[in-house]
């Protein structure tokens, strides 16, 4: 966590000030974590990519002084493959959204993750499509309310670190916009880490997915996630964790931090060997 | 001299033109260029990858060409539908960006190892908004290199993707080749100050990296790209710009042939595949004392309204054959306000004109505007 007095105004887009995240939105939470985490690691801003998607979480990329490419919806990880395939000093960091990540996007997330591109994706997920105005997304719990599930939702939602850790990233971590000393942590973690790394943020809408779901205001929001996700290590090591076990208890925390060929390496490797080295 | 596939010659031409980015989907008819670009981007340095779908793969390109590349990748028609959203992304960004659309037989699935020439005005038109590209097209293998080079060319010049359109017929085929040394349009580095605006006119394309913190976005945005307050104006005065040094440079960017236009009655229009049989059917015209003449046209798109003006002054009919139910021939005839008849013949049953079926539709189209010396057999 930053300090009090901390200034992260240089890691930060001035111009593009006040943000389009409602009053309450966690967004704003994750986006300090992110720049703390820029902060404590000294990323160069100058060799610092943001490439987001579409949604709240698309207009992050705005917000940070760097490189910045907002892209079209769920595309933001092809994008970013391009991108450090071809300039692999840069830092790609992806902020992604519900549906950017778990819907239309889902496809290139698990792709990522199965290449383990050295790209760091964070996923932004507050339960519901804000921009649009609090539809159902594949991350809202069953039986949690939207306006397209007005009478409760009839479909389990993904569980976005399984299905990374499934996918094959090498750094899969969960963290709240409640557990904020942490989530810097996390993210530092994940920006180091040399492969595909996902840092899931659970953040809170108060506006749609909170109103909603008669969940109230932004604090009480805070206290729910807090309520609802229980710290990894608690739970003793990964194999012992049952889905039965898990039940209202989320488990949050580092899932996994392990060394595999990163893909562009590999690529590189395969350069050599065709004698195109430069 | 050798013999070349189409498909090879496209790979072999973007390889010439610089390109050090490919990314693709396997996709009949254009899957070689892709499998030669497996074999040649890391033999150059350059960056080959196969993405996910054909979306994935418009999005790779375009992200690698903000990292610094020449990027490309090639599909079919149902990959160019599924492209269509990136490609308008990087219209609205000013991406310089290659798509090849190997066209075969559609809708949907359709033909997928036969010819078609169904995209003319998807190339154009496809993307939801409006915006300038640039679409070349070509009816032999080393046309296609040459075209190839050129599509690098003018996307990097007015930063804009430049889309290729082949075919199943063309992509397939083999002629024997000596390629032309097309010249290259090499990038420069600009110098960047603090009054840089990365999407100001005529502004240099500046990659990530480079010390200038630009903001690259598909919603609208002013020169500095941000969207701002008032930035649909601002998008407006940028895309309208675009177009305009298009059409500033209309004679230098539009490539075509010609045969006996000078003393032509009725001018055969075509483009891609379909000019070769009408190469023929213009012989055999002019040997049946039908004065025909041949309009080849290579640069579809910025339309060359001028050329069809131009080349057209004393036709009195003109027949528009295309792989399609008439899609060109929507521009030929807006262009020429009723000037002459302009007829459509078109088709879409993965069958290419053969040179005779073209002269009877000119014999036919002859006769109907009562052009003298036509034989009525």
């Amino acid at each position: 966590m930053t300090k009090p007095g901390v200034d992260l105004t240089p890691y930060l887009r001035q111009e593009m000030m006040p943000t389009v995240w409602c009053p309450g939105c966690g967004h704003g939470i994750i986006a300090r974590g992110i720049a703390t985490a820029l902060m404590n690691l000294g990323v160069d801003m100058d060799q610092l990519a943001v490439v987001g998607g579409i949604g709240c979480s698309g207009r992050a990329p705005f917000y940070f002084d760097a490189n910045s490419m907002h892209t079209t919806h769920g595309r933001a990880l092809a994008y970013a493959t391009g991108l450090k395939m071809v300039n692999p000093n840069l830092t790609v960091i992806v902020p992604m959204g519900d549906g950017d990540s778990a819907a239309i996007g889902g496809n290139h997330l698990i792709h990522a993750a199965r290449r383990n591109i050295d790209i760091t994706a964070i996923i932004f997920n507050n339960s519901i499509y804000g921009m649009t105005g609090g539809q159902s997304a594949p991350t809202s719990p069953l039986e949690s309310h939207s306006t397209t599930t007005p009478m409760g939702s009839i479909e389990p939602a993904f569980d976005m670190v399984e299905l990374a850790l499934a996918a094959g990233a090498t750094y899969v971590a969960r963290t709240t916009t409640f557990d904020f000393q942490e989530m810097p942590r996390l993210i530092e973690g994940a920006i180091r880490h040399h492969g595909f790394s996902v840092v899931e943020v659970l953040s809170q809408c108060p506006t749609y997915y909170g109103r909603l779901n008669k969940l109230g205001e932004a604090p009480d929001m805070l206290l729910y996630e807090r309520d609802r996700t229980k710290l990894l290590e608690a739970f003793g090591p990964p194999p012992e964790i049952t889905r039965e076990e898990m039940v209202g208890q989320l488990p949050i925390g580092l899932f996994r931090n392990e060394e595999r060929p990163e893909y562009i390496d590999q690529y590189h490797g395969l350069v050599a060997r065709a004698g195109g080295g430069k | 001299m050798r013999l070349v596939q189409g498909n090879e010659a496209v790979a072999l031409a973007a390889v010439h033109a610089g390109c050090n980015f490919y990314s693709g989907y396997p996709i009949t008819p254009a899957t070689e260029i892709m499998e030669m670009m497996a074999r040649q981007m890391p033999k150059t340095g350059g960056v080959f990858i196969q993405m996910e779908d054909e979306i994935g793969s418009i999005a790779a390109a375009i992200g690698a060409a903000w990292g610094g590349a020449k990027a490309m990748t090639a599909t079919s028609g149902p990959g160019f539908s599924l492209m269509q959203e990136n490609i308008g992304y990087a219209c609205m960004t000013q991406t310089p960006v290659v798509v090849v659309d190997s066209q075969r037989g559609g809708p949907s699935t359709g033909l997928p190892t036969l010819p078609a020439q169904g995209e003319v005005l998807q190339a154009r038109y496809g993307t939801h908004g409006d915006h300038e590209v640039i679409v070349l097209t070509a009816s032999s293998v080393v046309e296609a290199y040459r075209m190839t080079v050129e599509a690098f060319n003018l996307s990097e010049t007015y930063r804009v993707p430049a889309i290729l359109l082949l075919d199943a017929v063309l992509s397939h085929m083999r002629e024997n080749v000596e390629f032309p040394d097309v010249p290259v349009r090499e990038r420069t580095k600009p110098v960047i100050d603090e009054k840089f605006l990365p999407f100001g006119p005529d502004a240099p394309f500046v990659p990530f990296g480079s010390g200038h913190h630009t903001v690259v976005t598909g919603m609208s945005h002013d020169e500095t790209g941000l969207p701002k307050a008032l930035a649909g104006q601002a998008v407006q005065r940028i895309l309208k710009g675009v177009g305009e040094r298009m059409r500033r440079d209309a004679r230098e960017i539009t490539f075509y042939h010609e045969i006996a236009l000078d003393d032509a009655d009725i001018v055969l229009l075509t483009y891609g595949i379909t000019a070769r049989a009408a190469r023929e059917a213009v012989e055999l015209l002019r040997q049946d004392g039908v004065k025909a003449g041949l309009l080849d046209v290579q640069t579809l798109w910025p339309f060359p309204d001028w050329l069809v003006k131009e080349k057209t002054e004393h036709a009195k009919a003109i027949l528009v054959p295309e792989l399609n139910l008439g899609q060109y021939v929507m521009p030929v005839r807006a262009t020429l306000e009723g000037r002459c008849p302009v007829e459509s013949l078109g088709r879409m049953d993965g069958e290419l004109f053969t040179p005779e079926a073209l002269v009877e539709a000119a014999k036919r189209l002859a006769s109907s505007v009562e052009i003298g010396g036509v034989a009525h057999d």
